[in-house]
């Protein structure tokens, strides 16, 4: 059969569509980082590069009665469609949930969203055009910078430092983007026990940063979903609590105090704002999964859930001391990292010269993940920076995964010290390309 | 007959390696086969103990899928698998060892070095560098010694590129092959032992698939992002070129003692001369690979010639 003619000749680039995708796709690629977290799956792996609640530690038996009388009980009601704002009762529980952090509000104002990452996008379509400015701390969230992305919105980093949000810096910004003649929609802001930067931002500066937003006629977008895992004390007050109403649109979820496979969160919102979410999520989902929503709701209403965030915290507190203390051990000199009061997160920045990204296939070899930090910023900052995640690993196995991270960057000194300082080049995509998926452990 | 396909593993190359391995899967059964899909990991000796498999499909890319290794062991319990043999997985795997080997076999490969981290460190990265520049001119590619799917690879066209190049690439492996960086037509042949339509039992070349990267640079993103690479098979090569591609990577073949099958990687030169950058004893099989195309190009169904494959490894 040699030399006959192929049956099925191809000419193709594999996509017929490569001229119809919308502007907003471009840097949807497939990534060499993203692929290489695909190891972090096998128990061999040490990772610390997911934000995985230990959602062992819930009363597995007791949801699982509650949701089996649910559906005996109002199965009907359950299974059905909810209202495209969400179940009246749950907006109710939402608002005394808020009030542990002192937000006072209506449940009228309240959206239920299919996690909190349905209001960023809701609030992201609802106020951004492409090219309009969102003021974001640097590090951010890179769930909110892949929405920022899908909006062609333009991110504006604004510095932290150990208090968080640095205000001077956060004035600087603001003025630079006016200067530019572009518009900043508003400053989005995870205040507690930030993600990534595992920082809070200060008691004192809450207010400042509030007061500078409301003279500059920016809005405020509070992510709040790690507040009620603090380990030292009561929460700190919301920005929303001190805030006019028209001045912050709040984002809460239920992923970290109960199940983040039940996907409920929330925003709560101006009135005239409110309005427009409800119908942009319509527009999204219909309605939040009422199934989903009912199981919330008994479980806030039967179960100890208080009681249950005080477990968590105590698993996270002890899983953030085992961190530390390896890290202070283990590190070489040149390393720092920051010292979270709560929630799931160090990030650590790593002596100079070396680069996260550049040597996550040597900590892979290692068999150690974590997340390097070029994905938490929009514009191609981080290449120092890695996140560790202490939420999901049992102490023994972080201990031993920043063990592996010191061997890791053992080696990276070494080729430093051959190759000297180098440059690598930076390729700006979407953020979420290259960072774990969020089934990753 | 029940054949397993193993894929995933613990290479770099794990995320690939699933999905050649559900390609796999889904041809195999498309054709009528029974087959099971399951990773490389502790659990699967007892598996293959538990389980009269007829033959074992290997997916996996990088390391122990590629290096021989796994095959020692399948060697060690019995079970029969496609491909070649662990002794000329590691010449294949082995990219240093494999150009050796070709151009003693009279095949036209980029010239190179490859050395390891510990060279540069005692006796100076920049005097090393220099004289690798010296000796072997700019353009340079820079990849690991051992690896695929263009992980840790960099071009080069300036010295100053060089150091983070070789950073990059240590970052995969302990030896990085420095090597001309020859500007022509990419093109990948699938070379197959009697399977398909010949069944005579040769090595045989299906269509040449030519790659062309929309970006220039067919690295990871260009692999494996439908929409960013032109593929033509067969490639757009005058007859006689075509049948030189197919003459080297069949020559190839049987130079490393390869069996059942494998794909070369070959460049042809602004001048013609046809030349041979690596032989992958376990290519991609995903919806973006090359000897899938290359399959479908030579009018066969990649469900018939793999059960094909697998029926001749379970006569073995």
């Amino acid at each position: 059969m040699e030399g006959r003619p192929p049956s099925r000749p191809l000419h193709s680039t594999l996509d017929a569509f490569t001229d119809r995708y919308a502007d907003r796709t471009a840097g949807m690629t497939a990534s060499e980082i993203r692929a290489l977290f695909a190891v972090a799956s096998r128990p061999e792996v040490v990772s610390l590069a997911g934000g995985m609640p230990y959602t062992t530690a819930l009363p597995l038996d007791a949801v699982g009665k509650l949701m089996s009388d649910l559906m005996a009980t109002r199965g009907a009601q359950a299974l059905q469609y909810s209202s495209g704002q969400g179940d009246p009762q749950l907006r109710e529980l939402i608002c005394e949930v808020m009030s542990l952090e002192g937000v006072i509000a209506s449940p009228d104002d309240v959206v239920v969203t299919v996690g909190s990452q349905q209001a960023l996008d809701l609030v992201t379509r609802v106020f951004c055009n492409p090219g309009d400015v969102v003021l974001a701390e640097a590090p951010s969230y890179v769930g909110a910078l892949g929405t920022f992305a899908a909006y062609q919105a333009e991110v504006v980093h604004v510095q932290m430092d150990a208090d968080g949000l640095v205000p001077e810096a956060l004035r600087e910004a603001i003025a630079t983007v006016q200067a530019s003649g572009k518009t900043a929609k508003f400053l989005y802001t995870i205040p507690n026990f930030h993600n990534p930067a595992g920082v809070s931002l200060a008691e004192p500066r809450r207010d400042e940063v509030l007061a500078i937003c409301q003279e500059a006629g920016l809005l405020v977008l509070e992510d709040n979903p790690y507040g009620l895992l603090g380990f030292d004390g009561p929460p700190t007050q919301a920005i929303r609590a001190r805030a006019e109403l028209d001045d912050v649109v709040y984002l809460g979820s239920f992923s970290k105090t109960f199940a983040p496979g039940l996907r409920v969160g929330w925003v709560l919102a101006p009135h005239a704002v409110r309005e427009k979410l409800v119908l942009a999520s319509e527009a999204t989902v219909l309605c939040p999964p009422q199934l989903n929503q009912l199981v919330v709701v008994d479980y806030l209403t039967t179960q100890d859930w208080r009681g249950q965030v005080e477990v968590f915290k105590d698993i996270y507190r002890e899983r953030r001391d085992a961190m530390l203390d390896a890290l202070t051990q283990l590190m070489p000199e040149g390393t720092t990292w920051t010292k979270p009061t709560g929630g799931f997160y160090v990030w650590l920045t790593l002596p100079e010269g070396l680069d996260s990204k550049v040597m996550q296939p040597r900590a892979l070899s290692a068999r150690i993940a974590y997340v390097p930090g070029i994905g938490f910023y929009a514009d191609g900052q981080g290449g120092r920076d890695m996140r560790l995640s202490y939420c999901f690993p049992e102490p023994e196995r972080i201990r031993e995964g920043v063990r592996r991270l010191a061997g890791v960057l053992e080696q990276e000194l070494e080729l430093l010290e051959t190759f000297g300082p180098t440059t690598q080049p930076i390729r700006l995509g979407h953020a979420q390309a290259e960072t774990p998926s969020p089934d990753m452990a | 007959m029940t054949y397993l396909i193993l894929a995933g593993g613990l290479s770099h190359e794990r995320d690939v390696s699933l999905r050649s391995g559900r390609r796999c899967a889904d041809a195999l059964r498309a054709a009528g086969h029974d087959v099971e899909v399951c990773d490389a990991d502790s659990s699967l000796l007892a598996r293959l103990s538990e389980t009269p498999y007829d033959a074992v499909l290997i997916a996996l890319h990088g390391g122990a899928g590629e290096d021989g290794a796994l095959r020692q062991v399948l060697e060690l319990t019995g079970v029969p698998y496609v491909g070649s043999t662990p002794d000329a997985c590691r010449a294949a795997w082995d990219k240093p060892t494999a150009k050796a080997t070709a151009v003693a076999a009279g095949l036209s490969t980029p010239e190179s070095v490859t050395l390891p981290h510990a060279t540069f460190r005692e006796l100076g990265a920049t005097a090393v560098l220099d004289r690798i520049v010296a000796h072997l001119g700019l353009p340079l590619m820079v990849k690991p010694a051992r690896g695929g799917s263009a992980l840790g690879c960099t071009a080069v066209d300036k010295p100053d590129e060089l150091p983070a190049a070789m950073v990059q690439c240590f970052s995969y492996g302990e030896a990085a092959l420095i090597e001309q960086l020859v500007v022509g037509t990419e093109v990948a042949v699938t070379v197959l032992d009697g399977a398909g339509a010949t069944g005579d039992g040769g090595a045989r070349a299906l269509p040449a698939v030519e790659v062309h990267a929309l970006s220039g640079v067919y690295d990871y993103t260009a692999r494996y992002t439908a929409g960013q690479t032109e593929y033509f098979a067969p490639a757009r090569l005058s007859s006689a070129v075509a049948a030189e591609v197919s003459r080297v990577a069949v020559a190839a073949h049987q130079a490393l003692g390869l069996r059942d099958l494998s794909r070369a990687d070959l460049i042809v030169d602004a001048s013609g001369v046809v030349q041979l950058l690596e032989v992958n004893v376990a290519p991609g099989m995903t919806e973006t690979s090359l000897l899938p195309m290359a399959v479908e190009a030579d009018g066969l169904e990649l469900g018939a010639v793999l059960g094909e494959l697998l029926e001749r490894a379970a006569r073995r």
